[in-house]
């Protein structure tokens, strides 16, 4: 039963369902399980929560990736399995941090004061999800100070700032020098992205990475969480 | 089963009294000044339903002046079908052509002398050596009928292109005039199993080209109910001229009965006004005597007004089809065709360039949009013609059917139903109990039935900032050639080449 459970996790995911109202590939799924439904299931049953992310989620979008590296699937479906996984681990989160098994990692995300586009880092926050990290949103025009409280307040080990203007991207380094005049700089990795921004730009302001796109900003993410140089989490 | 084209809702660039306007234009032009006339029988055939026939001398020829009275004509157009059946060896590739329906069908077409082909060549940078790029580079060679068989092998393989209408001259050393229509013929229809149309260069081979037909078709009585092949007849020489030679052919073909295109072609600003409606009066004019012949040696003889209007370039006084004009015509015509309830066999997608790239593209699209917008039945060019129609390029044929592809998405239909507004709102309301409120999942199931347009597959990535579009076209064209072709089953090859005189055994196997 358990091994079912965890095969409908891993499917639903492939096939990119959240609830039991979406549609998947397969004719007639709508009504069925999705993911948060059967991810609800498996903690009522009792299955272990490691199982559950490791054979359910993540061996699921193992799946997703290499059909999107085969160019079997497009964003749309890579984002839609994203977005389930990140739906179970929204509902995982309270019982991980009772458990003690640690997430791979907290990210703030916000586009930067007087910036009011946020799809690109609605992507980048699925896709975050998607991978497994925990991912607080802060919205858009979002002022430096208003960050600083946040990684008090949350204690990430990532900030992400997004930008699609040129006349807001400047907020991006306000940003930074705040985290930095409040001691908090080494505490966190900084990573930003969006239309008007460049790898260039990112060294030019202390940032930590650069996404060009939304898998881009995950690999950043998972190569600066290996980084022995990450200090993010302890906060002091 | 018959392939499904594009149904459009018509852009009717004239108004309704402007078609009559045009249409009263064509009668008059046909008993004022009249038409001339190189072919006797056809001459003693509008003489005999009541034309003032009258003999002169133009150029040394003996010729005849034919003024139509109004009823001769129009009781002989209404005499032709209003629906004619495009055949094919496999029949779920069948055309029907309904003048009263705006279902479009793209075809190849010309006789070009030229093949392009397209290579892939490294360029080392002068100003430095170290930067190596590649470009594609063009090689002009001659048509012939092994380049003729793989046209029509790519036509098979190319969803958008619905008739292979021969778009090669075919110049081997070992063709002749004799033996060319059934070497066409046959390379054509031994490598696509879609309708195949051409022109008759010798009356003399048109009984073993119908022969071959039967054969292959299953019989007299199978090619009578699925004419896998049809024939273009270009029998009027513009301004107003009814050539000998291909007037007598289009005659001989009414008797059997094969589909026949009666076309014209004259230029705007040289054999014909260049004003449309002085043009499209014209041309209209001479189409209609054209298909009148066919029904009054025939009645019920399947033809389709073939409008081939071009406009005259104003540098070289050669054709120009990149010129918004030549749209402007082809829209015309195929109201008048619509008017008359006849089958149109128009034209678009040429481009004055000779070799693929921005010129090409946006010259082809600019009649490929326009003239399937007017809904014409069949729309003949529209694959991988450049340098006016002197050249076929294959790699720019497999653009052009992506190309096409998109063009008919754009122009299909909408489907508001309140079913579907349903759905939308069903999407809004979820979308925006999200936090991220994004649609892409809706996406999905989109994308896979084919409602919406996949991404472009010649897109490139840029790579030392090259366009790679042909690069990739290339490919895809190379992709298709190396699949087996369609070819006609052995035992029946093996009579076409017992009953028909001519055909060059090298074809058997290509």
């Amino acid at each position: 039963m358990t091994e079912d459970i965890l095969a409908l996790i891993k499917g639903n995911v492939i096939q990119g369902r959240v609830t039991q109202d979406d549609e998947g590939f397969d004719e007639g799924v709508v009504g069925q399980p999705g993911v948060s439904e059967l991810t609800e299931k498996a903690l009522a049953r009792g299955i272990g929560l490691r199982d559950i992310i490791n054979k359910g989620l993540t061996e699921g979008m193992d799946i997703v990736g290499q059909k999107f590296e085969a160019k079997e699937y497009y964003i749309p479906d890579m984002l839609a399995s994203a977005e389930a996984v990140g739906a179970a681990m929204e509902i995982l989160e309270p019982h991980l941090a009772k458990s003690g098994i640690k997430s791979k990692g907290k990210i703030i995300v916000a586009t930067v004061e007087g910036d009011l586009h946020d799809i690109g880092k609605n992507i980048v926050s699925i896709l975050l999800r998607g991978a497994g990290y925990m991912v607080k949103d802060l919205g858009n025009d979002v002022s430096p100070q208003t960050i600083v409280a946040a990684v008090i307040e949350e204690k990430p080990q990532f900030v992400g700032l997004s930008a699609l203007l040129t006349s807001t991207m400047i907020h991006m380094r306000d940003t930074i020098q705040a985290l930095t005049a409040s001691g908090l700089r080494d505490k966190v990795k900084i990573i930003i992205g969006g239309a008007a921004v460049s790898e260039k730009f990112a060294q030019s302001i202390g940032a930590d990475g650069y996404g060009a796109d939304g898998f881009q900003a995950v690999r950043v993410t998972e190569s600066l969480s290996s980084s022995k140089e990450n200090k993010g989490g302890d906060h002091g | 089963m018959a392939r499904q084209g594009i149904v459009v809702e018509p852009y009717q660039r004239l108004k309704p009294e402007q078609v009559e306007q045009i249409h009263r234009a064509s009668l008059s032009i046909l008993t004022d000044p009249g038409v001339v006339c190189f072919n006797r029988s056809t001459a003693e055939i509008f003489g005999d339903h009541g034309a003032e026939v009258l003999s002169i001398q133009q150029g040394g020829a003996a010729c005849w002046l034919l003024k139509i009275p109004e009823k001769v004509l129009t009781d002989a157009v209404q005499a032709a079908p209003k629906v004619v059946k495009l055949g094919a060896r496999d029949e779920n590739n069948c055309l029907i052509l309904d003048g009263q329906e705006p279902r479009v069908y793209f075809a190849s077409g010309s006789e070009a002398n030229n093949w392009l082909d397209v290579d892939i060549e490294t360029f080392v940078s002068k100003r430095n050596p170290g930067i190596e790029v590649e470009f594609p580079v063009f090689r002009v060679e001659k048509g012939t009928v092994d380049r003729l068989a793989r046209a029509a092998h790519l036509c098979e393989h190319l969803d958008s292109w619905d008739s292979f209408l021969r778009p090669v001259n075919i110049q081997d050393d070992d063709i002749t005039d004799d033996n060319k229509d059934v070497n066409k013929f046959f390379a054509s229809l031994n490598n696509t199993t879609k309708h195949v149309m051409s022109g008759l260069t010798e009356l003399g081979q048109l009984s073993n080209v119908v022969r071959m037909s039967q054969i292959i078709a299953g019989g007299e009585d199978r090619l009578r109910e699925n004419p896998i092949i049809s024939f273009i007849t270009c029998m009027v020489k513009s301004p107003l001229q009814l050539v000998d030679d291909t007037t007598q052919k289009a005659i001989e073909i009414a008797k059997i009965g094969i589909p026949l295109v009666i076309s014209s072609s004259p230029q705007g600003g040289s054999t014909a006004p260049i004003r449309e409606e002085g043009m499209v009066a014209q041309i209209n004019a001479e189409l209609l005597v054209g298909i009148a012949l066919t029904q009054l040696v025939n009645k019920g003889t399947p033809v389709l007004y073939g409008s081939v209007p071009g406009r005259a370039s104003m540098v070289d006084l050669y054709d120009s089809y990149g010129v918004p004009e030549f749209s402007q015509y082809n829209i015309d015509c195929v109201q008048m065709a619509r008017y008359y309830g006849l089958p149109c066999y128009s034209t678009g997608g040429i481009s004055d360039v000779r070799v693929p790239g921005i010129q090409a593209s946006v010259e082809r699209l600019f009649s490929h949009i326009l003239v399937t917008l007017a809904g014409p039945q069949y729309i003949h060019y529209a694959f991988g013609l450049l340098e006016r129609t002197n050249t076929f390029c294959p790699v720019q044929a497999v653009l052009d059917d992506v190309h096409i592809g998109m063009v008919k998405r754009f122009i299909r239909q909408p489907m508001v139903t309140a079913d579907s507004i349903s759905e939308s709102l069903e999407q809004i309301r979820r979308v925006m109990g999200t936090s991220h409120k994004l649609y892409v999942r809706f996406v999905r199931s989109a994308l896979r039935s084919g409602e919406i347009a996949p991404p472009y597959p010649f897109e490139g990535e840029g790579k030392d900032m090259v366009d790679e579009t042909l690069f990739r076209a290339r490919e895809r064209m190379e992709e298709i050639l190396s699949l087996p072709p369609s070819h006609i089953a052995g035992q029946v090859v093996d009579k076409v080449f017992q009953e028909v005189p001519g055909l060059l055994t090298r074809l058997r196997d290509s």
